[in-house]
């Protein structure tokens, strides 16, 4: 999948893998940190506040925010604690149903 | 239950040199640390990163991987990828690894917990594409990860040490705009005597400067009202500088203007915390070998105080040093014979920090943010909401939960406690430690139902 990103990648040898973010296929390096594989990838919203609905994405990068919430194997958890996994299928938390109904 | 004589908590600099100081000194050693791999922040993932992305990240960084390799032959029992949630007295670690909660036993505790980035509200400063400087540090060392058009905002010395890194990437950042002005490095010119001791950081500093000014960076400073645009991510930094209104398009805006200690778990078991003026955050009380007010738990590291990298590594050995000795393993003399060495490096690795802390203050702006600027990022609370509470009698930090939810979201103030202190102390006319800090209270992350579910069954392992 091509997106364009606001970030670059330094070339890594990693083999990719399928993942799925909000229902997209993305090819991601395996093992790499899944918020920076999401964000290389060109994913700008990882999850809507549920305050008041405000677009959010990675912050800190290193457990402490948690803005980088997304909700993947049934649960909320911070994409830059997460490493990316083969056929993970990832939501924006609490937009899964909705995803799967529309699908 | 494991038992063991020390638990350390980090596997940053101060956290892996304790460990294999203590390990040296003959305790049983566990060491926790939320990463899968050990380095903490500064060091991250240096094992892996070192050798592809060396060149750009710098000598200073590959110095993490003498640290990792000896713990690595210490003999330490290293449990990566546990996320600690709780500390009792006894003292009984609780921490959540690979989705169960398990637990382990010590005599001694040293924190070396580390620094997290001084918040740094200004307006838009939620939106997806702002991040930390030292977010975008740790993207480029585990990942390789580079913002492709990013303005950098604030002062200090990692903000230059990134740009220069970026530099060498060859994604050089589109603007510095530093907040400091051409005041603050003047007034810090009466540290320099001390300084000149610490002159690697200084010439290295400079080296920096030097490298960023040949890629043709622009440079802003004196910078006020800073504000990031766009809707439903960064599209520009606005600002003032030298009388002028400046206007940057980009797509990545990063934030620092300091790093402050992360004493999430010393005060969840209430070490005393005391207010810095120097540093401008609360600091825990120490002594000179890391201990605190609460017996058997010691503190090294950035956790105690900001004291950079090195300084770290001194202070975990300084610390595990005194562990040894508290638990018989070493006299009070070997103690002091083994630690002297390390006391006068580590008052050379400091000899910077008061000029440092001078001409780079944080940005007043961020401080004392303007009323419209969210300060509680998880529930999107407003300075002005802070200083409405105090209208109505909201005196400190804890209250001003109940008025509005601040520092109730997932990440337990982290992010908002300083500002919250401070707003409420300019708008009561108190002293910070008068106004006082949130109560942290376990658990210090989330832990779900089912990893509690899935503990290891700790009268079982005592049956053993």
């Amino acid at each position: 999948m091509k997106t364009d990103s606001p970030f670059l990648e330094l070339a890594d040898d990693a083999p990719r893998v399928r993942v799925w973010f909000d229902g997209l296929p993305l090819d991601l390096p395996a093992g790499a940190n899944l918020a920076a594989a999401l964000l290389a990838a060109g994913v700008q919203v990882f999850r809507h506040t549920p305050v008041s609905g405000a677009p959010r994405a990675p912050f800190c990068m290193m457990g402490a925010c948690f803005d980088c919430l997304v909700e993947t194997g049934g649960r909320v958890q911070q994409a830059c604690m997460l490493e990316v996994e083969e056929g993970m299928k990832i939501a924006r938390p609490h937009e899964a149903e909705a995803n799967d109904a529309a699908l | 239950m494991q038992h063991c004589d020390l638990a350390i908590i980090g596997a940053g600099p101060a956290g892996m040199a304790a460990a294999a100081e203590a390990a040296q000194q003959g305790l049983s050693v566990i060491l926790l640390d939320e990463q899968n791999r050990p380095g903490g922040q500064i060091y991250r993932d240096v094992d892996r990163a070192g050798g592809s992305r060396g060149a750009i990240l710098g000598q200073e960084y590959l110095h993490g991987a003498s640290l990792t390799a000896g713990l690595g032959q210490s003999g330490v029992s290293h449990l990566s990828g546990a996320v600690v949630w709780a500390i009792e007295d006894g003292f009984r670690i609780s921490f959540t690894r690979h989705g169960r909660a398990g637990q382990v036993e010590a005599e001694r505790i040293i924190l070396a917990t580390g620094a997290l980035e001084r918040p740094m509200p200004v307006p838009g400063w939620t939106l997806p594409g702002v991040m930390t400087a030292g977010a975008a540090q740790i993207l480029l060392k585990q990942s390789g990860v580079l913002p492709r058009r990013a303005v950098l905002a604030g002062s200090g010395p990692l903000l230059y040490l990134i740009a220069a890194q970026m530099v060498r990437a060859g994604t050089p950042p589109l603007a510095l705009v530093e907040t400091q002005t051409a005041a603050s490095p003047l007034a810090a010119a009466r540290h320099l005597p001390g300084a000149l001791r610490g002159w690697r950081y200084l010439a290295k500093g400079l080296k920096m400067l030097a490298e960023i000014k040949r890629a043709g960076v622009p440079r802003y400073t004196g910078a006020t009202e800073i504000a990031v645009a766009g809707s439903t991510g960064a599209e520009a930094v606005t600002f003032r500088s030298k009388g002028q209104a400046h206007s940057i398009a980009c797509d990545t805006v990063l934030l620092h203007h300091g790093v402050v200690p992360n004493t999430q778990a010393a005060r969840s078991i209430n070490v005393p915390h005391v207010w810095s003026e120097v540093q401008q955050c609360f600091v825990p009380e120490t002594g000179k070998w890391g201990e605190t007010g609460r017996d058997g738990v010691l503190i090294a590291g950035d956790g105690a105080g900001i004291s950079g990298a090195m300084a770290a590594e001194y202070a975990g050995r300084i610390a595990a040093l005194k562990a040894a000795e508290e638990l018989g393993r070493i006299t009070a003399q070997e103690r002091d014979r083994l630690a002297a060495p390390l006391f006068s490096r580590r008052s050379r690795e400091t000899a910077v920090r008061p000029f440092l802390d001078a001409a780079y203050p944080p940005y007043a702006g961020a401080v004392r943010p303007a009323d419209s600027t969210i300060v509680c990022r998880c529930e999107e609370v407003t300075a002005g909401d802070i200083r409405s509470y105090a209208r109505l009698g909201c005196l400190g930090p804890n209250q001003a939960k109940a008025f509005g939810r601040a520092g109730m979201g997932p990440c337990q103030g982290r992010y908002c406690g300083l500002t919250v202190t401070a707003l409420l102390a300019e708008a009561n006319g108190q002293t910070p430690d008068e106004t006082g800090y949130y109560r942290i209270r376990p658990p210090i992350k989330p832990v779900t139902l089912g990893e509690l579910a899935a503990m290891e069954d700790p009268s079982a392992n005592a049956a053993e």
